[in-house]
């Protein structure tokens, strides 16, 4: 039985804020297999960031806990690691690309410093680089990812270039060392719709080339459509759906994703979607059971008292749904 | 009838709206617990302003009073904080003080703060003109020397009292305001509110009253509070060198310049009124951090 | 090249605000009621002596006419006669403006380094108890006046345990070292005086450290609150998933940028030190330029006060560039805002 790449059990994040607790992330489960790519799809504010830097452990811990889980990297929990493994996995085994470019790059330093820290911090342990070497790779690096004129690049300041260029800089940051699986967090949703386009290309063609896995986050359906083999869909901290991708779009199961899918405005015929009514809960008293409840057209009783587990409605589609109980589809 | 039952629940959920508000506001002022103890602290220095007469064992002594039979006391029970070499009571002078500090404080930033402010608004909005050129220009100029030094300047060629005390601080202190509102002026004149509120004929007066100053109202009533604590230093360092309240006036800086010579014996009749003004600067920083946190933008997330 | 361009031109708007200062500070000493020379010479001075002093200072010309005559004596270095110490007040000047120069220079120094260390020890270890104990001595520094401290060490150091002097610049009966730039204990370091360069700084200590509580106390709140924020940012989390070591995060990364606004806001503080340095010099009688202007005016000795004020203007604006030179050198958003690509 081949070990999944990446595995998160039951992962329960919480967020202390002066009326009690937001609980974010409410037992989720989430799997990446060696040369997969995942998509990660839900609405703006469902908990996507927050588990992506959960397994990177750089959420910001006062404000953040982790209550319950665990996240199994090669079959090593995260989580438990100690520093020097912790380092070691977020140098050479996990990279994730921030979904703000701007933010994400230090505004004070020029991007030369920053790209040559990481380079030298990376590097392979026992190999030595000199200055020549670390700015060589620094220079390749940048062409890796399309960014014209790189020894000028690396002398400026974020400031003075354009979001594209940043976004493309922090992609190159990402590369910098071989790495097993990439995640990245919605790229290109600041940047407008062609370069978004451009950004997404890139990143499929570093992905080929390298054999890696990736985790994309999007709320762009069409951009995991396209580029993903199977995707999640999350709604308020749980998973509620995973499907082989084909299999997600042409049958999508859970209620929420259907609301998501039919959403989506479409050129050939329909128009704009119908959309979910409601809004995503409140962390702070989200409602139990099934966190979707208040929103279901189909809710029934069980649904606010049970939390549903993934049933399994084909080989590769689960739904977290007591519709789909006993395994009957209703639909 | 319709009209009725129409208006008056649009006016139930107005007062609950506004409940509301009040409640969320509430919530944010009081997240850091410090704030509260600035809000105590503040409500307790101003009753004691209002009702020090009332409230003060000895209210003789603060004025002129003499009672060689009590001179230099320590702290007993008759009197708390101890007696002064004329035998006046320094509980009382002290209480006598919050009176005067916090009144002229509180006198000093009604007065400056809205000509500051006024002044900033129109600076602002007439940018690149030259209402702002010399609006600004001469706020430089007040700007360029450390406020105390140009309130010591201006009291020291006046005669010296608590009034004239107050006017220099009002010279020295308005400046600040007219920058911070003219920044925020600028910056906020491009934003496009402002620019709707033009096209649709708003006359320049409603536009600095109802679309820009709501916008400063955070930092300005946060600067406001905070200011008090500052002008009720500043006063004390100006009464400290003689140039503010004379004796037998206890304000509070005068207060502890009169017992500095009597060091280290007396000490209790620098020691309280000294305390005293920490107290008080204390209080208006706590509160106006919690002004801050209630009304200013959140940070972080 | 930039930079240069930038100093010309704050020099040259700042002349025109010192004009503008000098003008106003003119103005404040005009406007005094009753006779300055009266006032200055006191009740019993013969009334020849007191006219004679009206005419030296224009008195009875119109303001602008006596605005002229002091700009044109201010242009050849003569700022008019002291009324209180009898000489030039140039003369003054150049004799009191190095001991409050010194006094300031080591308050400045010490307050920047003790604040931003504090600060951001404090935010480093957001709170725990070391951040606790910076934050309530932070407090304590803000809401204390200088000259409560200034009494508050006296007694405590100069009387209670009698390690430090509480008055002036050197012992009493030592004689200065030679005077090359005015400031003892650079002049004693420089011709190989140690023993009196070292008890200068004695001297120095107990002023400087009451000048330096409440701005320090303000460079350390905000060196902790934007160190504190800055833990926050996407950069910082994009630094650590790119596998950095903290402590590259912690000093490099993170400090730089978190000491913008303390820098910002470092002019306003030493605003604040050469201010109450009019009260702390005359606590301990140090022999500086404040006391020497606060005891002007006092005793209403109009031409050593306007000069005094216009020299801490160029003090301040002097002081006031190179802290905004050293805001745009850390922060190129400043710098280079213009040329942003977008």
């Amino acid at each position: 039985m081949p070990t999944p790449l990446l595995e998160i059990k039951d992962l329960h994040v919480w967020f202390s804020v002066f009326k009690g607790f937001l609980k974010v992330l409410d037992g989720v489960d989430f799997v990446v297999w060696p040369g997969e790519k995942v998509g990660l799809v839900g609405e703006m504010g469902c908990g996507k960031t927050t588990m992506m830097k959960a397994i990177m452990r750089i959420l910001l811990m006062p404000p953040a806990t982790i209550r319950k889980g665990e996240i199994f990297f090669k079959g090593r929990d995260i989580l438990k690691m100690g520093q020097g493994q912790l380092q070691e996995i977020r140098r050479r085994k996990i990279s994730m690309i921030f979904q703000d470019p701007t933010a994400a790059l230090n505004p004070v330093f020029k991007i030369g410093t920053q790209l040559r820290d990481v380079i030298s911090c990376t590097r392979e342990r026992g190999k030595s680089m000199t200055k020549g070497d670390i700015r060589r790779r620094a220079i390749q690096v940048l062409k890796e990812v399309s960014l014209p004129d790189p020894e000028r690049i690396l002398e400026n300041y974020p400031i003075q270039l354009s979001g594209g260029m940043r976004q493309r800089i922090c992609i190159s940051t990402a590369l910098v060392s071989t790495n097993e699986l990439l995640i990245a967090d919605e790229p290109g949703t600041s940047l407008d719709v062609t370069i978004k386009d451009q950004i997404l290309r890139l990143i499929g063609e570093v992905v080929e080339k390298r054999g890696t896995s990736v985790i994309l986050i999007s709320h762009s359906l069409g951009a995991v459509r396209n580029m993903t083999d199977r995707v999640y869909v999350m709604y308020a901290g749980s998973m509620v759906e995973a499907a082989k991708t084909k299999s997600l779009f042409a049958n999508p199961r859970h209620p929420y994703s259907q609301g998501l899918i039919a959403a989506t405005p479409k050129l050939t015929g329909g128009g704009v979607g119908k959309g979910v009514p409601g809004r995503i809960p409140e962390y702070i008293d989200p409602p139990t059971g099934c966190r979707f409840h208040p929103r279901c057209e189909h809710a029934m009783p069980i649904c606010r008292d049970k939390k549903p587990p993934f049933f399994e409605v084909n080989e590769n589609h689960q739904v977290a749904c007591f519709l789909f109980r006993d395994n009957q589809s209703h639909r | 009838m319709q009209n009725k039952m129409q208006t008056k629940l649009a006016r139930t959920k107005e007062l609950s709206r506004r409940w509301e508000s009040i409640h969320r506001n509430w919530y944010k002022f009081s997240r850091n617990p410090l704030s509260i103890v600035g809000l105590v602290l503040v409500c307790t220095i101003v009753f004691i302003a209002i009702f020090a007469p009332y409230i003060s064992p000895h209210p003789e002594s603060a004025g002129k009073f003499v009672n060689f039979s009590d001179t230099c006391d320590p702290p007993s029970w008759g009197h708390p904080f101890g007696t002064d070499r004329f035998g006046r009571d320094v509980l009382t002078r002290t209480l006598y003080g919050y009176r005067y500090s916090l009144g002229m404080a509180l006198m000093v930033i009604s007065i400056m703060g809205p000509t500051g402010i006024i002044l900033g608004l129109v600076a602002g909005y007439h940018r690149n003109t030259w209402v702002d050129t010399v609006i600004m220009r001469v706020t430089d100029v007040f700007i360029a020397v450390p406020p105390l030094i140009l309130a010591l300047a201006v009291c020291s060629v006046l005669t010296p009292s608590i009034f004239n005390a107050m006017l220099a601080i009002c010279v020295a202190w308005w400046p600040w305001y007219t920058r911070m509102v003219y920044e925020i002026t600028c910056s906020l004149k491009n934003e496009f509110f402002v620019q709707a509120a033009e096209l649709t004929g708003a006359s320049k007066v409603h536009i600095l009253f109802r679309e820009i100053i709501p916008n400063c109202a955070a930092s300005i009533l946060t600067k406001m509070s905070l200011d008090v604590g500052w002008v009720i230093l500043i006063g004390a360092a100006l009464s400290f060198v003689g140039l503010g309240a004379q004796p037998p006036t206890p304000d509070l800086g005068t207060l502890v310049a009169d017992a500095s010579s009597y060091l280290p014996d007396l000490w209790w009749e620098a020691i309280f009124p000294a305390f005293a003004i920490m107290v008080a600067v204390l209080a208006f920083n706590l509160f106006g951090d919690g002004i801050d946190d209630m009304l200013g933008e959140e940070k972080g997330g | 090249m930039e930079s240069v361009k930038f100093i010309v031109k704050r020099l040259a708007y700042s002349v025109v605000v010192l004009i503008g200062l000098s003008i106003l500070m003119f103005s404040i000493a005009r406007v005094v009621p009753g006779d300055p020379a009266r006032m200055a010479l006191g009740p019993r001075a013969p009334e020849w002596a007191v006219q004679r002093v009206r005419d030296e200072m224009h008195l009875e010309d119109p303001v602008y006419v006596q605005y002229y005559y002091w700009v044109k004596g201010a242009l050849h270095g003569d700022l008019g006669k002291s009324l209180v110490t009898r000489r030039s007040v140039a003369d003054d000047i150049r004799e009191f403006f190095p001991a409050s120069l010194e006094l300031a220079l080591y308050t400045g120094v010490f307050m920047g380094i003790i604040g931003i260390t504090l600060g951001a020890i404090s935010g480093w270890y957001k709170n725990r108890w070391i951040d606790n104990v910076v934050r309530i001595i932070s407090y304590i520094g803000i809401v204390t006046p200088s000259f409560v401290f200034a009494i508050f060490f006296v007694l405590i150091f100069g009387y209670a345990l009698q390690i430090l002097p509480t008055i002036g610049r050197i012992p009493p009966g030592v004689s200065l070292p030679p005077r090359i730039t005015g400031m003892i204990t650079l002049d004693a370091l420089v011709t190989g005086k140690f023993g009196l360069c070292l008890s200068g700084l004695k001297y120095l200590l107990l002023p400087a450290v009451s000048l330096a509580m409440g701005p320090l106390s303000q460079e350390a709140r905000i060196t902790r609150t934007t160190l504190a924020g800055n833990l926050g940012k996407d950069y910082v989390a994009a630094e650590r998933s790119s596998g950095l070591s903290e402590r590259t995060i912690m000093f490099k990364y993170l400090l730089k940028p978190s000491l913008i606004p303390t820098i910002s806001i470092y002019a306003l503080d030493f605003a604040a030190i050469i201010g109450n340095a009019f009260v702390v010099e005359l606590i301990f009688n140090w022999p500086g330029l404040s006391r020497y202007g606060m005891n002007a005016m006092l005793q209403k000795d109009l031409n050593a006060m306007v000069a005094v004020v216009m020299v801490y203007g160029i003090l301040f604006m002097v002081v006031n560039i190179i802290v905004d030179l050293t805001v745009g050198f850390l922060d190129p958003r400043i710098r280079l805002g213009e040329q942003s690509a977008e």
